[in-house]
């Protein structure tokens, strides 16, 4: 049963993006297609999965006062074999997400769950919450990216969707849409939450 | 002497590295609430982003190319970089208590703003000699308190102001940003 809990708290209750607010950057920068949200949303998952189960086995051996730089090297380990897979047998979304991909490491959701949760906890549940977390990530990630392709190109995945008398907004495709979509999306998952009492 | 002009402009305004790059985020949206706070967090991000581009640059340089260590690259970025937010920390305590009071409570943060390596690994990719890339550094960080410093004088303003129930706390900000971010896109045509 808790084994459940920890894995689908991250889903919706914890929710990285919308309920706790964390990793803002990758999901603002990456989110302009779909198929980039669902990459970058999987690789933090791997990141964050694989960090979180070194650092739950290695939690008794590493000294308190040097545990964060630790974590973080722990976690640049991973993030530079997830570059380089993505390189070899994924270049286009590799060169797509660019310098978000190292980026990874300084996402808050890996130090953030390494020190409120893997730290404290053993292996499989620290591999759930991972995972949990990480899903819900890939989740708002790619429902976001879905929201702003079909508003800036009428697509999905690279589908198109919405017929061929729609007028783009070209303004979803960029920087500014992309603080206006979260934000809206945001206050429209409050509103949610509050009606069905969630919290 | 153009071409170092054109980096600073173009970091400071038409690339701002908040509004339109996307690193730094993270603090943005939690530390801009006080104008004053902005400016001391700001003032930290450009002293440690400075020293950062130039200890990376001379790292990539010195040492991960001639060893042909590249791939070493994120995790050496990222150790320097805490170790430097520390040592800052330390040397400001000893030199300046004044100073350590006004920006200490930031340091610590610094370490995890996603623009100070973002900074560092992007004066690798745009190939930046080791001038350009302090001055990059610097003026990416100058661009990021510029941003802060807008967001908390309207956030100060906000407080005075109904907002709708759901639209309270992070979405109202990001829609600001949003705001912000097309009043920047201004500056597109200054190049």
């Amino acid at each position: 049963m808790s084994a459940i809990k920890e894995l689908t708290k991250g889903l919706f209750k914890e929710n990285p993006t919308f309920r706790v607010v964390l990793g803002m950057c990758p999901t603002l920068a990456v989110t302009t297609l779909a198929a980039n949200g669902l990459g970058m949303g999987l690789s933090t998952t791997a990141v964050l999965v694989a960090s979180n189960a070194v650092i739950s086995l290695l939690r008794k051996f590493i000294p308190d006062k040097i545990r964060i730089p630790s974590f973080i090297v722990i976690a640049a380990t991973f993030v530079t074999m997830v570059d380089m897979l993505l390189n070899a047998y994924a270049p286009e979304l590799h060169s797509q997400l660019g310098i978000f991909i190292p980026l990874i490491v300084v996402n808050c959701i890996i130090l953030g769950r390494a020190e409120a949760f893997a730290s404290k906890n053993p292996v499989i549940p620290s591999i759930l919450d991972g995972l949990g977390m990480g899903l819900g990530f890939t989740l708002s990630l790619t429902v976001l990216g879905s929201i702003r392709e079909i508003l800036a190109a009428g697509t999905i995945f690279g589908r198109s969707i919405m017929g061929t008398g729609f007028e783009p907004f070209a303004i979803f495709g960029s920087p500014a849409g992309g603080f206006l979509a979260l934000g809206l999306l945001m206050a429209l998952v409050n509103m949610i939450f509050k009606k069905f009492r969630l919290e | 002497m153009t071409s170092i002009l054109v980096i600073f402009f173009g970091a400071v305004f038409v690339n701002n590295f908040v509004l339109s790059r996307f690193l730094g985020i993270c603090p943005f949206l939690g530390v801009s609430k006080k104008v004053e706070t902005s400016i001391g967090m700001g003032m930290a991000v450009t002293f440690v982003m400075g020293l950062a581009s130039l200890a990376t640059w001379l790292l990539e340089y010195y040492v991960l190319v001639p060893f042909n260590l590249p791939y070493l690259r994120t995790i050496v970025f990222i150790l320097v970089i805490a170790a430097l937010v520390q040592f800052v920390e330390l040397v400001i305590r000893k030199i300046s208590p004044v100073l350590y009071q006004a920006l200490g409570i930031y340091l610590p943060l610094i370490t995890t703003n996603c623009a100070v390596l973002g900074v560092a690994l992007l004066n690798i990719q745009l190939k930046y000699n080791l001038l350009e890339s302090v001055v990059f550094g610097v003026a990416a960080a100058i661009g990021f308190t510029l941003a802060l410093v807008i967001m908390a004088g309207i956030r100060e303003r906000l407080e005075l102001v109904f907002i709708p129930k759901h639209f309270r706390g992070v979405s109202i900000a990001l829609i600001i940003a949003g705001i912000l971010s097309i009043a920047f896109m201004g500056f597109q045509g200054m190049m």
